[in-house]
């Protein structure tokens, strides 16, 4: 029989729990049993349930913190506009480096 | 009895009753069933819901899913109150009373090692963010001038490039700092993967997750020692939870 000693209070917990802390351990940690029903989180892949979800509401699963699916071109015109903007500074970079090499051309060109 | 059950958690008895109020995941209380000496803590849940396909399907259902993790917890957390409980993963589902008990019997010894080594212990979470805030302050004076050449360009962003990786290495050596000091006081840490900075709305980013496994009896002054950092650099910010059941201690069965 166990007897516990005072606990501060919680913190960090009740209503305003941060749905990512609870998930993180109900989810992810805890002992696994393999019970008669087989759902086994281990083979549903939590992505899997992600990616479903994310089919299903992109503000809730943004909500969660799931939005891979952003940086992924395929999947999302911010991701695409993202590839324009690296491909804006690589060529920014491109530049500033010839710039470097031709120093009297470039402030004529400012100019 | 019908239905399938669904199970929470294995502890030792306890003498002192859970609140009157509780309810589990599918609305039906939590009982206690013993067998061997240790109690599985269960609750009736329907089939439709609660076998292989429907659970499937469920799991898939945000607004499900979140219902449901917060209800397991919620049981979870009135055990921690009461007992040092083992949680078991979400969705531990059997097709009766005597499933459970086969499982008793075949996972005992793991199940009073775990407990021996967690009895009297909670988890405490902590996490530290780093402020955005913090280098976009210095920004404002060099954005308003546009870069005119490509070489002003690259410089401009050199800079930022630097002040950024300042930051950065300030954050790293806080949080490395803080779980060293927290991992010396508490008898065992785990560290999580960052949380994305977009749950919850926090703000900032998250550079530590970490659990610590602390004496309830020193929780108090484990608190006392997170608080005690929280305003020690600007920029960054410390966020406490708990205390949790043991769920980041309790999923290896290890002597110690």
């Amino acid at each position: 029989m166990s007897v516990p000693s005072r606990l501060p209070d919680p913190y960090g917990q009740g209503s305003g729990a941060n749905l990512a802390d609870i998930l993180e351990r109900v989810l992810d940690k805890g002992i696994v049993i393999a019970g008669d029903i087989r759902i086994n989180l281990l083979d549903i892949e939590l992505l899997t349930i992600k990616l479903r979800l994310i089919v299903a509401s992109v503000d809730k699963a943004k909500e969660m913190g799931i939005d891979w699916w952003e940086d992924d071109p395929a999947l999302s015109s911010r991701a695409r506009r993202n590839e324009l903007a690296r491909e804006n500074t690589e060529l920014r970079e491109r530049l500033a480096r010839l710039e470097e090499l031709e120093p009297r051309l470039a402030e004529e060109e400012s100019s | 009895m019908t239905g399938l059950r669904y199970v929470y958690a294995v502890c030792r008895p306890f003498g002192t009753p859970l609140q009157a109020q509780l309810t589990g995941v599918a609305g039906d209380p939590p009982r206690l069933l013993n067998h061997h000496g240790l109690v599985a803590v269960v609750s009736h849940v329907p089939e439709r819901d609660f076998a292989e396909e429907p659970l499937h399907r469920h799991l898939e259902d945000l607004e499900w899913l979140s219902t449901t993790v917060r209800a397991h917890q919620s049981v979870i957390d009135a055990l921690t109150v009461v007992t040092t409980p083992l949680p078991l993963r979400l969705g531990t589902v059997f097709r009766d009373d005597s499933g459970v008990r086969v499982m008793i019997e075949e996972r005992e010894e793991g199940f009073r090692r775990t407990l021996d080594r967690l009895q009297g212990r909670v988890e405490w979470g902590v996490k530290v963010y780093a402020e955005q805030a913090a280098p976009a302050r210095e920004e404002p004076t060099e954005t308003p001038a546009k870069p005119v050449s490509g070489r002003d360009y690259l410089l401009q962003r050199r800079r930022r490039v630097r002040s950024h990786e300042e930051m950065w290495q300030q954050a790293e050596a806080f949080a490395t700092r803080l779980h060293e000091t927290l991992s010396g006081y508490a008898e065992d840490a785990r560290l999580h993967a960052p949380q994305n900075p977009t749950l919850s709305g926090a703000s900032g980013q998250n550079i530590l997750n970490a659990a610590y496994l602390v004496p309830r009896g020193e929780s108090e002054e484990f608190v006392e020692m997170v608080d005690r950092t929280k305003d020690d650099v600007p920029g960054m910010r410390v966020e406490l939870t708990g205390p949790w059941a043991a769920y980041s201690f309790a999923g290896e069965e290890q002597q110690p």
